[in-house]
């Protein structure tokens, strides 16, 4: 019987010839990751030592990850109180790959791993994250777990107790029409399928559409995987992940790439025709209240984020400049702009776009997760309403329970900058 | 016999149990004092220690959708409350387990707060509206960790065996 790629991938960080959905393994981990949650990590990881008698070391400091963005730079005294814990804990273990709050190197954690190369196609990667998902982009099977489980997987290097998950396929056919983007692909699925259409699942893609996309919106699609339930997304790696591995992140070594078997079994196929696609909206309060832009366009809107491990690549912050060039944010509209990482920001200033956005009346802010789980910058008042490029909409998400939040892509975003209210791109001229 | 003390809907997010504008707050020891902090009142009745160890959660599906974090689990497991939900999000269940906060899916719960349950070995038992429910049970992949008594102490024993 066929492997998919899941299952496939854990064969192999198992030892085995082949596993079955269902089965339950100890998957060896390539790659843990942790942001300012690695301060409760860390309070975990030591309470598993405690009167053992045992020193407290990870089983391996060159493949733990530790970026800081969730609070950067920090809002309060308690969280620089915790980065400056993990720091001194990064110190003392020699934990290679971390990311402190810095221009040079900084980010959010999902964009930090994809472009410094420290994920790789066939990879075990988790993360104290719920879009770890993401980083299926590049053909890996990456899942979040909480921060107990990860102090477990520093201590012994495997994740315990893991049942083979089973798997979707999503083949997405045709071609993108203009101004219709990865985003709205994987909104549109999620509103089919619903926020628990995959829980327990790995939601595999598949067709035309998917070949043809680039990196940055495979790690769109496969981070928002996690909105429909799944434990993971996951694009089989192919020349577009060699071109990205080689040109952004500086692999320079030869990477083995493999795929699903042809007969591999899937618990449901769903087809979808992106050349029939509208942009797509996620309305209050679930991720899944999905409904096409001409339901909604019209919708005052106080402020619009574009930013996040969703939306805050390059290309993002491009397709809002182009729409904005030599135009205005319409007054009563607050538009911050928060590039996913310190290279994006500064490759974003070297293209003109964040002077484009700025001159437009756009705040252009620091890397971070900032305003998308209303933990740093960015809250909503009694009664605003937010229009998002970010992950989630829940009640309260953006700081406050009395304010909506819509989800869209950077086109519409950027589109209904200037009106004020929910726009349809394609009717800007 | 438990009490019910909270009844909720569908899709219930680790927002709404455990708002992100709290996150800096860590350890299992701070993180019950906002525990549905959006829902004032219950959070006034759990501050107050006016909702006794045990007392039940009842929910809809999809119960702790969201994010990873553990606050969400650990906020509750401090007041010793019992979640009965018709089902959980991959992430959540996993770390109640972890935590040993006590999670019961049930997927035909009927329950208003105030009823009185009987919680079984299979079985949910409404005292109050005279009915009773079955359990699914939890995922058999992680028996060997409820039974440790929570992963921390399940992955002490596996380093501590591997050290030997």
């Amino acid at each position: 019987m066929g492997m998919t790629m899941v299952e496939k991938i854990l064969a192999r960080a198992t030892g085995q010839a082949a596993v079955k959905a269902g089965d339950v393994v100890e998957p060896k981990v390539d790659l843990a990751m942790s942001h300012e949650n690695a301060a409760l990590v860390l309070n975990q990881f030591l309470e598993i030592y405690k009167d053992t008698g045992l020193e407290a070391r990870v089983w391996d400091p060159s493949k733990i990850a530790i970026i800081f963005d969730h609070r950067v730079p920090a809002e309060s005294s308690k969280t620089a109180t915790n980065q400056k814990k993990v720091r001194e804990f990064v110190a003392k273990q020699g934990i290679t790959k971390f990311h402190d709050i810095r221009g040079d190197e900084g980010g959010i954690c999902h964009q930090i791993l994809p472009e410094n190369g420290y994920v790789r196609p066939g990879c075990v990667v988790v993360g104290t994250d719920s879009h770890t998902t993401s980083h299926g982009a590049l053909g890996a099977f990456a899942f979040g777990i909480g921060a107990t489980e990860m102090a477990s997987v520093w201590a012994l290097g495997s994740v315990l107790n893991v049942e083979v998950p089973g798997t979707i396929k999503v083949v997405a056919t045709g071609k993108f029409p203009k101004h219709v983007l990865p985003k709205d692909l994987i909104l549109y699925l999620i509103g089919k399928i619903s926020a628990e259409g995959a829980n327990f699942k790995v939601i595999e893609f598949h067709g035309e559409a998917i070949r043809k996309m680039d990196t940055s919106g495979r790690l769109t699609i496969c981070n928002m995987s996690v909105e429909a339930g799944a434990t993971s997304g996951i694009v089989p790696p192919d020349a577009e992940t060699l071109r990205y591995l080689k040109e952004v992140a500086g692999v320079r070594e030869t990477v083995a790439v493999f795929g699903p078997d042809p007969d591999a079994v899937y618990d449901q196929v769903v087809e979808i025709d992106v050349s029939s696609l509208e942009p797509q909206i996620a309305c209050p309060h679930t991720v899944d209240n999905v409904k096409p832009v001409s339901a909604v366009a019209g919708t005052p809107i106080q402020q619009i984020v574009i930013g996040s491990c969703t939306n805050g690549r390059l290309d993002d912050i491009e397709v809002a400049a182009k729409i904005l060039k030599g135009k205005k944010v319409a007054r009563g509209v607050r538009m911050l702009i928060f590039p996913a990482s310190g290279r994006i920001f500064r490759e974003a200033m070297a293209k003109g776009y964040l002077t484009t956005l700025m001159e437009a009346g756009a705040l252009v802010a620091n890397s971070g997760c900032g305003p998308c789980l209303g933990v740093h910058q960015g809250a909503l008042g009694d009664g605003e309403v937010a229009l998002s490029t970010t992950n989630r909409n829940f009640k309260g998400r953006m700081g406050n329970p009395n304010s909506e939040v819509y989800l869209c892509s950077p086109a519409v975003a950027a589109a209904s900058a200037l009106t004020g209210v929910i726009t349809d791109p394609r009717r800007e001229r | 016999m438990a009490k019910v003390v909270l009844k909720l809907g569908d899709d219930i997010s680790t927002d709404i149990i455990y708002p992100g504008r709290y996150m800096a707050t860590v350890l299992p020891t701070e993180t019950p004092q906002y525990a549905f902090a959006d829902h004032a009142e219950f959070n006034a009745r759990l501050k107050k220690g006016e909702i006794p160890p045990g007392s039940v959660i009842v929910a809809g599906k999809n119960f702790g959708c969201g994010s990873s974090r553990e606050q969400a689990a650990s906020c509750l497991k401090g007041p010793d409350l019992v979640v009965v939900a018709k089902h959980f999000a991959r992430i959540f269940l996993q770390n109640s387990i972890n935590l040993g906060l006590r999670t019961v899916i049930c997927p035909e719960i009927e329950a208003d707060e105030g009823d009185e349950l009987e919680i079984t070995a299979d079985k949910v038992i409404n005292k109050t509206k005279g009915k009773s429910f079955d359990i699914v049970p939890l995922p058999k992949a992680r028996q060997a960790i409820i039974d440790a008594g929570g992963l921390i102490p399940y992955t002490r024993q596996r380093v501590l065996a591997g050290k030997k």
